[in-house]
């Protein structure tokens, strides 16, 4: 797989009367890892949901490997997507999601079921996913966005939810995609683990891109050694 | 398999197994063989299986309809991450439901029917009548629970919803029916009421099945009207045209919603 390019442009999002994207240009570098960072409804969910098609921009593109974003969904062949809480049919066994997951999509070029087995997911794959646990679920959660050998892997607060065994074996797993052909773009409100992960940034304050670029570039820029202080640094500048 | 296809059957598996629709066929299959049983011969059942028709069939249709686009919102949130396309997927819920929902009907009631009644020279016409007005009013309302459904996003004000449609249709309807027939009683009805049947799709399947039933007597001289109409100038023809376009409506405007909805 060649690692996909995504390139947003002039994107605009209002939910009624709240303007949740204002303008937002980015643009992600192939085979990186970015995260996504800012407070709270600052817009990092919606912005990876109108990546995904399931929000409708109001203005503004998005093209993912030169493919505009729109009605048709086939450029989704090639994206694996972790959602922020594990969303599956109730009944359905993990077996049966996995079959039609892979039903859907392109699979010629193999599974990638090393989570599965790093997780130790196999003996929970037969039973229906409301018996599961809700860290068992998140684990199945990523094993499922990484199972295609996706172009572009979009995780939402990826470990949020798993013990801490789990989220190391999950944050290996994202370093490592890069070198198997993926570029990653996650969101985390954990600044140690954007430090672990993350080469670039974006960081979105209410609506509108306040920093992108290089993680290095913005620890220079603010003169601070950690993340966080660098963040709260641009965070007190652009609060009026 | 085409994508509608597999989002179909994955979503039967699901409906299948939430026991509600096995309750369903056998809550119809136990009314069906006591009317049957008690209800005097095969025709008399089927008279009195004709409220059950239109009174329970559009009251489950549209509540489980939208509870389970409810509960299917994981569901629906996970393919929509995937190479699916919304009218695919929209497609695929639609056939998940009214499949269950028919055939659980289609069973439930023609199964006894077929094992226990031995009616008259008209018995067979009849009853394939029933199922068919059955069928085509699980259409229409699982398409107005998808409306609804899609168009509302609070769950206790989507089941609020549906209950309103089924009140609508099977109760206030009727009243106003009657309100303008009290109200206008010197001129001459049949013409508007005519009408005013053909726009609801209950009273649509009540009149259809009545007159198929040779009952019409039971509606006075408006029932002479009726029998004229649907007899006479393929009016039957029309008003399953009209049962079908009370499906299409709601569904293709269901449609229009869910490709313009966020997730």
């Amino acid at each position: 797989m060649t690692p996909s390019r995504v390139r947003i442009s002039g994107l605009c999002k209002r939910f009624g009367r709240l303007e949740v994207l204002r303008g937002v240009d980015i643009e992600i570098t192939p085979g990186r890892i970015t995260a996504v960072v800012g407070p709270n409804a600052a817009g990092k969910t919606t912005l990876i949901k109108t990546i995904l098609g399931m929000v409708q921009p109001d203005r503004g593109t998005i093209e993912v490997d030169e493919v505009v974003v729109g009605r048709d969904p086939t450029y989704r062949k090639t994206i694996g997507y972790m959602p922020q809480s594990a969303r599956f049919p109730e009944y359905l066994s993990g077996r049966e999601i996995l079959g039609l997951v892979g039903g859907l999509r392109d699979r010629s070029t193999g599974l990638d079921e090393e989570l599965i087995a790093q997780f130790g997911l196999d003996r929970h794959l037969d039973k229906p996913i409301r018996t599961l646990s809700g860290g068992t679920r998140q684990k199945l959660n990523a094993a499922v966005a990484f199972l295609f050998r996706a172009a572009l892997i979009i995780l939402d607060e990826p470990t949020a939810g798993l013990d801490p065994v789990a989220a190391g074996i999950l944050k290996d797993k994202v370093l490592r995609a890069p070198s198997e052909g993926a570029t990653v773009l996650l969101t985390s409100h954990i600044m140690s683990e954007i430090e672990e992960l993350a080469q670039d940034l974006v960081f979105l304050v209410e609506g509108s891109v306040v920093y992108q670029g290089p993680v290095e570039s913005l620890l220079e820029q603010s003169g601070e050694s950690r993340l966080e202080r660098a963040i709260a640094a641009i965070l007190v500048g652009a609060t009026p | 398999m085409s994508t509608t296809g597999k989002v179909l059957v994955s979503q039967l598996r699901n409906v299948a197994r939430s026991r509600w629709i096995l309750g369903y066929g056998l809550l119809l299959a136990l009314l069906t063989w006591l009317l049957l049983q008690f209800g005097g011969s095969g025709e008399r059942a089927l008279l009195s299986l004709l409220n059950v028709v239109l009174l329970l069939l559009p009251l489950v249709s549209v509540v489980f309809g939208t509870l389970y686009v409810y509960n299917a919102r994981e569901f629906i949130e996970m393919l929509l991450a995937q190479p699916v396309s919304r009218g695919a997927l929209y497609t695929g819920l639609f056939g998940g439901l009214v499949l269950p929902l028919g055939g659980a009907f289609l069973i439930g009631v023609g199964t006894p029917l077929l094992l226990l009644a031995h009616g008259g020279r008209d018995f067979a016409g009849q009853a394939v009548m029933l199922l068919s007005v059955g069928l085509l009013l699980t259409l229409v309302f699982t398409a107005f629970s998808l409306c609804v459904a899609v168009l509302i996003e609070d769950r206790a004000r989507g089941l609020g919803a549906a209950l309103f449609v089924w009140l609508l249709t099977t109760l206030v309807y009727d009243g106003m029916i009657l309100l303008v027939t009290t109200t206008f009683d010197h001129y001459p009805l049949e013409g508007p009421l005519l009408v005013l049947v053909f726009l609801n799709p209950v009273d649509l399947g009540r009149v259809l099945l009545l007159l198929s039933f040779d009952v019409s007597a039971l509606m006075g001289y408006t029932g002479a009207v009726y029998e004229r109409f649907f007899r006479g100038s393929g009016g039957s023809v029309l008003a399953f045209l009209m049962l079908g376009l009370c499906a299409a409506i709601p569904f293709f405007l269901g449609l229009r919603w869910f490709r313009r909805k966020d997730f």
